[in-house]
């Protein structure tokens, strides 16, 4: 069930994070129209993303994370299938049917006090430090959304941070024939 | 070089093409040059209407009249907005509807020029597709898409939105058939579409023992001969039928089969079959709040099957077991030739058990009203409007609130497409301009618009247009003085207190007529009803017929907010229960 003035009878299934990847036809305002359809419905964005996969074609791909039972998400696919310029949309949420990744950049504020405990986490969590030409401490780590947070929530502990996420990207990894 | 045209002249070329006869609009500055090219050609005739809200009206009132996709032109800024209500009741009930709007030059946009606002953004969500044309050699192709787009799978409204320098700019024309849309923009069903489906639910029809069919507006959309395919099935079944206010007319109302309307205002027996039945086939309905009543309560013991081409209506708001993604007509079509095949048979001893308790139901006489004195009654108008004009080819449209029940509960339509209403989104005002409309596409058949005296002044400047183009659209009016349903829920679940529901100040609708040049009538009482109605039918003008009704009639049966379809109030003396009242209260 989904919405209705009325109360829904059965809630049956349980709240879930998703992750959707929707192709579309990169025109101008295909991006409004998605977000629009989420506000308009009353239906939520944990994060979105969205660039331009291929050049010759002027597609691009929208990863989307939302959480909702499985009867408001599927509602969403098909609302999402009804604007034009979308090709598919595809529902990631099954285990280990796709992997994940997404990128933090880091602002540390650092000492003489806890640069070394710093310097000991990122190297754990394989966060890279990028070069800039204030050398400041701007450390880059990239995966799973839950290592990110692990490290933040970490390095959050030792030291002051600011933080720029760019929210999950993800892609099927079940094997695919070339010729599709 | 020499075969470029400007970009108002690919508008007209894309509209000829496409078959455009007509195209309901209002200039302004941003769309002078397609007035300019509009000028000088004979093909494609256009009516000026008075508002812009109008112009939409009139044109889903052509479309759902013609089946046509209907035309609408109008300027940047004002002009596009006040067409939102429009887009927004055509994207509600799925009329096919293609919007031109100008814009101001590109260099200005961004600008806050003159006139100018966000239309693609402002009409997102109220269109199926929206295009800001920025290249005068995308403007064909835009258009021959746009009128695809707007007619195919589900219709709807697409707008195309083109900024005045596009208009003069010289560009190449591109023929209809040299378009080539991806298939991902539209819905093409395929001929094997959902096989097995269509199967396990014909066979669930062939076991039921209490089967309805529950027919929608997607009958209609789908073309007159889906309605035939629809009667057809259903007469091999030999099961009850009932329509929603967007599917009337599916099934004649004469039909042995047919138990009328069925929802808020619906016949009692039909809403009574809806809950009992054991197998409930949607076909083209959309499970509307309005039909469905309390959820946790709706049809509790019935397997359901579900056909609809639009695939977000399926498990939206009830869930189904055979869902069925097409079109009417064609997988009607399939089930038909499947029940043949298959030599299916239904049990007759249990259709007569389930055809006997719907006929005690019907003795309900759930219509019935109090019909004494010399007071006109409301529903006694429509009856005796239905009595007098059923023998000639006559267009009901209406406005919203009490008239638009009593219109469906009263008047009896044997035919799809003769009935014009605004269903989804309820909109006062539309009855009028889309009573132009059919009339523009069928200038010789009998319209009438019954109205509500509230309702009507929304859209009231459309006399104009009426006179002026020489269309003899009959208002029938059901003065009570009052908004009427707004008067009869704060009756039933605001205490009495009639706030802001009563109408002082009404204009004399019959001087208001003469006013515009056209004929005022009137009917003060039951005696003058009959004649009011024939000197209204024989008068080749547009009429304004103000019928004096009831003041405190109302509309009945109910499922009041909050109650099941078993729930029904057959009257004013009979209470909803105090709790799923104060329930009920806080919906729409």
């Amino acid at each position: 069930m989904n919405k209705s003035v009325y109360d829904s009878p059965d809630q049956v299934s349980e709240i879930k994070r998703h992750i959707l990847t929707v192709l579309v036809d990169n025109e101008p305002g295909v991006l409004a129209r998605v977000i629009g359809m989420f506000s308009g419905r009353g239906y939520n964005i944990d994060s979105l993303n969205v660039a331009e996969v291929s050049n010759d074609e002027n597609i691009s791909r929208i990863t989307i994370v939302t959480h909702g039972t499985s009867e408001v998400v599927n509602q969403i696919e098909k609302q999402l299938l009804r604007i034009v310029p979308v090709h598919s949309v595809t529902n990631l949420d099954q285990e280990g049917s796709s992997v994940e990744a997404e990128v933090a950049l880091v602002y540390i504020y650092i000492s003489d006090s806890n640069k070394k405990k710093v310097y000991q986490l990122c190297d754990l969590y394989r966060a890279r430090k990028i070069e800039n030409e204030n050398n400041t401490t701007i450390f880059e780590i990239a995966g799973a959304s839950e290592r990110v947070n692990r490290f933040i929530k970490e390095i959050n502990e030792i030291t002051k941070v600011e933080i720029v996420r760019s929210g999950p990207v993800a892609i099927s990894s079940i094997q695919k024939n070339e010729e599709e | 070089m020499n075969n470029e045209i400007t970009g108002a002249e690919i508008v007209l070329k894309s509209l000829a093409e496409q078959g455009v006869e007509v195209v309901f609009g209002y200039p302004g500055g941003a769309v002078l040059p397609i007035y300019d090219t509009l000028f000088k050609q004979n093909s494609i005739k256009h009516v000026l209407v008075r508002q812009e809200g109008g112009a939409i009206h009139a044109a889903e009132g052509y479309a759902r009249s013609t089946g046509k996709t209907g035309v609408v032109l109008v300027t940047s800024g004002p002009g596009a907005t006040n067409v939102v209500t429009g887009l927004t009741d055509a994207m509600m009930d799925s009329v096919p509807i293609v919007c031109i709007t100008g814009q101001v030059p590109q260099h200005l946009i961004g600008s806050d020029a003159f006139q100018e606002c966000d239309t693609t953004g402002i009409t997102r969500p109220c269109t199926k597709h929206n295009y800001l044309v920025k290249d005068v050699n995308k403007l064909s192709s835009v258009f021959h898409e746009a009128f695809t787009i707007a007619q195919n799978g589900r219709p709807g409204p697409v707008l195309i939105d083109i900024p005045k320098d596009v208009q003069f700019a010289s560009g190449t024309y591109e023929e209809k058939n040299k378009i080539i849309i991806p298939s991902h923009r539209l819905f093409e069903p395929s001929p094997d579409f959902e096989k097995n489906k269509i199967e396990e639910a014909v066979e669930l029809i062939s076991k039921a023992k209490k089967p309805i069919f529950y027919i929608g507006g997607g009958c209609i959309n789908s073309g007159p001969k889906a309605s035939k395919l629809v009667r057809e099935f259903i007469n091999m079944v030999g099961s009850p039928v009932t329509m929603t206010l967007m599917g009337l007319g599916v099934v004649g109302s004469s039909d042995k089969n047919s138990l009328g309307m069925l929802g808020m205002h619906g016949m009692y027996e039909a809403n009574m079959a809806m809950h009992e039945c054991d197998v409930m086939i949607n076909i083209g309905a959309r499970f509307d709040d309005r039909v469905t009543g309390r959820l946790d309560a709706f049809s509790p013991n019935s397997k359901k099957i579900h056909i609809d081409i639009d695939e977000s209506n399926i498990n939206k708001t009830i869930n189904v077991d055979v869902p069925i993604i097409g079109d009417v007509k064609q997988v009607v079509e399939k089930m038909i030739s499947v029940w043949k095949d298959k030599k299916y048979k239904i049990d007759t001893d249990s259709l007569k058990l389930w055809w006997d308790k719907i006929n005690k139901w019907k003795e309900v006489d759930c219509l019935n009203y109090n019909n004494e004195g010399k007071q006109i009654k409301p529903q006694y108008a429509v009856q005796r409007l239905y009595e007098l004009t059923k023998n000639t080819k006559t267009f009901i449209t209406t406005e919203v609130g009490q008239h638009q029940m009593w219109a469906a509960q009263f008047y009896k339509f044997e035919e799809p497409n003769r009935w014009l209403t605004s269903g989804g989104l309820g909109t006062m005002g539309y009855g009028f301009p889309a009573a132009i409309g059919a009339q523009v596409g069928h200038p010789d058949a009998l319209v009438v618009d019954i109205a509500g005296d509230a309702s009507i002044l929304m859209n009231i400047q459309e006399m104009s247009t009426a006179v002026q183009y020489r269309l003899p659209v009959k208002i029938f009016i059901l003065n009570n003085e009052y908004m009427g349903m707004v008067r009869q829920w704060q009756e039933l679940l605001h205490g009495g207190r009639y706030s802001e529901s009563y109408t002082d100040s009404l204009p004399d609708f019959v001087k208001l007529a003469e006013s515009y040049k056209a004929v005022g009538l009137r009917a003060k009482t039951t005696d003058e009803l009959d004649d009011v109605i024939t000197q209204m039918i024989e008068t080749k003008n547009t009429v304004i017929a103000d019928i004096w009704v009831t003041k405190e009639e109302n509309c009945f049966p109910m499922i009041q907010s909050g109650s099941a379809h078993n729930e029904m109030m057959l009257s004013k003396d009979q209470k909803q229960d105090k709790k799923s009242a104060e329930k009920g209260k806080i919906l729409v």
